[in-house]
């Protein structure tokens, strides 16, 4: 692959997908897209970047671009954005949604589903606070191959395992050979969807809370900013954004504040509303 | 410095737990058996014990039900590491007082992530 052909290929990523490649990330085209040529029956990733550019297959183009995506995911990752899930917004949601008993969730680049499914499982532990609520997770990633497997539910021993506490394998999750699958009954509870973040997204409707961890990383500033001013748009004034611990918006964009008590937790820029200082042990 | 007892009566299962358990910044003890692990126990009682299912002399769940009896036996978080991988064994394990169940072969991700999740490592550590 010539320096012709990398730039062809970042330029390629950065306008469909929103996904900055730096010239240090090279090592990876090669490693992630020699399968895609294989299953494309293209010679080498000389002729596959030609191919992308003349723009004549669109499942090409997609593929490579799912290539590319990183998926690493696992249940209840940082543990502190469920903890912040469990303790400080659902009470908070509970209380100012007590009229509608209506909630929405997105998260943003659910990848193969273990955030989202975190979630549904803490919702679920949580249901005897919330009888007859109308409660939406909606889990949208740019990849369908990951995607697909977020819907089965099916993970492997080393998937299960980091991260999720053993009672909730026990409580939730039935043995399929060397796997484990997730129950029926959470699976219902998400609803996943193919979402290429730099489109509109509008359709998708309101979300009271989106968790959008570790995506906006790959983006350059100015699509980061794009898509947060978007994400601000989509929520209630009250609505809630968490982002993953590294990420931050201070110099991206002003349509979202962070809660200085709780790391990773954003507002709309015109929210007030106090939230309870305490409920998170060690959040300050 | 958290201390962490190996229960397990492979020897290599033994080293490859202490290399990984060592880099978290532990101090490990070894065991070859459940009646070895008592009585490492009485003498000082860890803050963390790795727990093999099937040994020769006193295995992994009859220790269980024995420590929990011993004066100062709550505290310890137990961690079966075990081949025994079906639900029913994590469910006895968790009846008998286990606090989490590793299903080798396992990593140290997975042996940091039990351990953060159980209170004895920092959110923040990194593998």
């Amino acid at each position: 692959m010539t320096e012709l052909e990398f730039e062809a290929l970042r330029v390629f990523l950065k306008a469909r997908s929103g996904l900055a490649l730096s010239p240090d990330k090279r090592y990876l085209v090669e490693s992630r897209l020699a399968p895609i040529c294989t299953q494309f029956k293209i010679e080498n990733l000389s002729r596959l970047i030609w191919e992308i550019k003349a723009g004549r297959s669109p499942a090409l183009e997609k593929a490579t671009i799912e290539a590319m995506t990183t998926n690493e995911t696992f249940f209840f990752r940082d543990k502190t954005p469920f903890d912040l899930f469990q303790d400080v917004l659902l009470p908070r949601f509970i209380k100012e949604r007590a009229t509608s008993r209506r909630l929405r969730i997105w998260c943003a680049a659910a990848s193969s589903g273990q955030e989202p499914y975190s979630l549904a499982m803490l919702l679920k532990e949580a249901s005897a606070r919330m009888p007859g609520w109308n409660i939406e997770i909606v889990a949208t990633d740019i990849s369908n191959e990951v995607l697909e497997k977020a819907r089965a539910g099916l993970y492997n021993q080393f998937e299960v395992q980091r991260g999720l506490p053993i009672k909730l394998l026990v409580k939730y999750f039935t043995q399929k050979g060397d796997l484990w699958q997730i129950s029926p009954e959470i699976r219902s509870m998400v609803d996943f969807r193919y979402l290429n973040l730099i489109e509109d997204f509008n359709r998708l409707g309101t979300f009271d809370i989106v968790y959008c961890r570790n995506v906006l990383i790959y983006f350059e500033a100015a699509m980061k900013a794009n898509v947060l001013r978007r994400i601000a748009q989509i929520m209630p004034a009250d609505g809630a954004l968490v982002l993953g611990a590294s990420e931050t918006i201070l110099g991206i964009t002003d349509a979202l504040t962070l809660d200085p008590a709780y790391r990773g937790l954003y507002a709309k820029a015109q929210y007030t509303g106090a939230l309870p200082r305490s409920a998170l042990a060690g959040s300050h | 410095m958290n201390y962490c007892l190996i229960v397990d009566d492979s020897r290599t299962i033994r080293k490859v737990s202490r290399d990984i358990v060592e880099s978290l910044a532990f101090e490990v003890a070894e065991a070859e058996n459940g009646a070895a692990g008592l009585a490492s126990c009485r003498t000082r009682m860890p803050d963390v014990i790795l727990l093999d299912w099937n040994m020769p002399v006193m295995d992994g769940y009859s220790f269980l039900k024995e420590l929990r009896k011993t004066p100062g036996g709550e505290v310890p978080k137990v961690v079966f590491c075990t081949t025994e991988n079906d639900l029913k064994n994590i469910t006895q394990a968790l009846e008998a007082g286990a606090d989490e169940y590793i299903m080798k072969p396992f990593d140290k991700d997975i042996l940091c992530a039990k351990f953060q999740s159980l209170g004895l490592l920092p959110e923040a550590f990194s593998v």
